[in-house]
């Protein structure tokens, strides 16, 4: 681009090309510089790092959160500290509609989001610029695009680290006293990541010293892998084994077969 | 009244003759009542539509001829759907169709011809009502008497009772001939080993470094974050070291699975402040960082399911709850005691390390009693 201008300036700026050149130039910059603009506030691509991001984050969290939470974040007897939590904590609690808690009960459930996307990583960039803590996951580890040799590894892990409470078909499961495991089905591979490496609420934290980021990934592929599967047994009665199916087959099939003995006892009319 | 009642003694039964309301009767004082419930004998026989009506009839026909032709297009349905739609595929939803599609073909075949079969017998098949009327159980006295005779003979001509050695010797014979198949169940229990000694060893012992379950990649102690679980094996507990271990270094386990059953750890670490250790305890656990045998106490399930914020081990089977935070003690469940806690430290590199095995038999609290 730079040479072709030179050589228009080299050539003359009178020459018949040299006004269709610069409209031509000035096109693609402006379609080039436009491009840009409409892709950064698509996904909201915002600088975590930017004092200003930082300053509508901190608002945001004076606003919203420190009622529970603390006016510096350091946590009063109805919430935890958040120094130290991460960015990609917040991202997870608020980006999935935990946080703010609608009331205190067993753990917080998921819920609409009461913040954009903007607001969620404002917040991030305010709590994670109190203390390290875990940063939102690099966009290699959440596309869901490991090789068959990862899910299957993916699989292996799964099983060994989550299945016990998420379900082995990621279903999700009872623990105690009201808490459960949620179901890990339609959950935004970013999420599934976060929660990996801050073990939100009762979750016990996996990080990548215990499972490295692309074991991660792997996981995260082998749950869109199951996910994206058809079920071979046809109905899965929400995968939850043993309670869904025996109602079942107690009420509908040992109901057909009552209904059965009553049609054949029964006289005809 | 009472008194009255008493006198009476409970005999006196008045019958209400003439009507409820005439009769003083005392209290307590039974009562049989002359409206009692009469045996209304059977029904009069009522003709079925059927049998009134040939129009209906007809159509009762239809409907179960129509249905063993159903049954038979299900027959052929079921040899058509496997031939259309095939599983050499190998696509998964391709055994669905297939299974789903055989199935209901085959379904309907037999539920058909039991349908149409019943709807005949009830709707068109001659409809009378008889009594068969029971006969009494036992047979009559000859026959009774001429099967006694027979036994009798029998027993005169086999010398049965009278020649007591061979009776004998025989009943003998009979008893000890199930003996072999009850002495080839001991093949099932380990052979020229003590299972007790066999559950209290595992492969854990001091020095043993504790790896990631299932890659085998030893741990160091700074990995372990606040909040973390994780699933641990013996580091040699893999295909090529494990082979190459005296049975003893195995924990007495011939098979690797057998000895994994017995020596899967769950690795956490607790803020220290929140940790309360038994005295004599206190060098078992390193920074905060604490392993409890996986297998339940109760009937030895895999307990896995770590609440961070609790610090309650749940286990799926049959939700017994330890608090590993106090040396994973019995919170709730039918588990009687608590998971056997594995002592740890860390060597020069900073891995960590078993100081020994466990100090107790792993799983089901039956072996308890045997320590």
């Amino acid at each position: 681009m730079a040479r072709a201008k030179k050589n228009v300036r080299k050539s003359g700026r009178r020459h018949p090309l040299a006004t269709a050149a610069l409209v031509a130039v000035g096109l693609l910059v402006t379609g080039a510089a436009y491009t840009g603009f409409s892709q950064t506030s698509a996904t909201a691509e915002i600088d975590l790092e930017s004092p200003a991001t930082i300053e509508a984050g901190e608002k945001l969290f004076g606003a919203n959160c420190a009622t529970c939470h603390g006016a510096n974040a350091q946590g009063t007897e109805d919430g935890p500290s958040l120094i130290g939590a991460g960015a990609a904590s917040v991202n997870f609690q608020v980006g999935t509609g935990r946080m703010p808690l609608a009331f205190q009960g067993p753990q917080g459930m998921v819920k609409p989001q009461q913040f954009t996307e903007e607001q969620t990583l404002q917040m991030a960039a305010y709590v994670a610029s109190l203390a390290p803590g875990p940063a939102l996951p690099d966009s290699r580890y959440i596309q869901a695009d490991s090789d068959d040799e990862g899910i299957a590894r993916g699989g292996q892990l799964f099983r060994i680290n989550c299945a016990m409470c998420h379900n082995v078909a990621a279903a999700g499961g009872a623990l105690t006293q009201g808490k459960f495991a949620p179901k890990l089905t339609g959950v935004p591979a970013t999420h599934i990541y976060e929660a990996m490496v801050t073990g939100p609420q009762n979750m016990p934290v996996f990080s990548d010293a215990n499972i490295s980021p692309q074991e991660k990934a792997d996981i995260i592929s082998y749950l869109k892998y199951i996910e994206n599967q058809p079920a071979v047994g046809g109905l899965t009665l929400g995968s939850i084994g043993p309670v869904a199916e025996g109602l079942f087959i107690w009420v509908i099939g040992l109901g057909a077969i009552v209904g059965l003995t009553v049609w054949v006892t029964a006289k005809s009319n | 009244m009472a008194e009255e009642a008493k006198n009476n003694g409970g005999t006196d039964a008045v019958v209400a003759a003439q009507g409820h309301s005439s009769v003083e009767a005392a209290a307590g004082t039974a009562v049989i009542a002359s409206d009692a419930v009469q045996n209304p004998g059977l029904p009069p026989h009522r003709k079925r539509v059927t049998d009134l009506d040939p129009k209906k009839e007809k159509r009762a026909e239809r409907t179960v001829y129509t249905l063993f032709y159903i049954s038979i297009a299900g027959s052929l349905g079921a040899v058509l759907a496997y031939m259309f739609f095939p599983i050499e595929t190998g696509e998964m939803l391709a055994i669905r169709l297939h299974t789903m599609f055989v199935g209901l073909g085959m379904a309907l075949a037999l539920l058909a011809v039991g349908v149409g079969a019943v709807h005949w017998g009830k709707a068109i098949m001659a409809d009378h009502e008889s009594i068969d009327v029971r006969h009494p159980v036992p047979s009559d006295e000859p026959t009774r008497e001429a099967a006694a005779e027979v036994f009798r003979l029998a027993d005169e001509e086999s010398g049965f009772s009278r020649r007591s050695l061979v009776r004998n010797s025989l009943i003998g014979a009979l008893i000890a001939f199930p003996l072999p198949g009850i002495t080839l169940l001991r093949g099932l229990a380990p052979q020229d080993r003590d299972p007790v000694q066999l559950l209290k060893h595992t492969m854990w012992d001091k020095g043993v470094r504790l790896a990631r379950d299932p890659s085998g990649v030893p741990i160091k102690a700074s990995e372990v974050t606040i909040g973390s679980a994780f699933h641990v094996i013996p580091e040699t507990l893999n295909h090529e070291d494990f082979h190459n271990l005296s049975l003893d270094e195995r924990g007495g386990s011939e098979t690797l699975l057998d000895a994994k059953a017995k020596a899967i750890v769950l690795l956490m670490r607790l803020d220290q402040s929140e940790l309360k250790e038994l005295p004599e305890r206190k060098n078992w656990s390193y920074d905060g960082i604490i392993a409890y045998s996986k297998v339940c106490t109760h009937v030895g399930c895999p307990v896995a399911l770590y609440e961070q914020h609790t610090h309650h081990l749940l286990c799926p089977c049959h939700q017994s709850q330890f608090d590993v935070s106090e040396h994973a003690k019995v919170v709730f469940g039918p588990a009687k005691r608590p998971l056997p806690q594995l002592p740890i430290t860390v060597d020069d590199e900073g891995y960590l390390v078993a100081q020994s095995d466990f100090h107790e038999p792993v799983g089901p609290s039956f072996w308890e009693r045997l320590k």
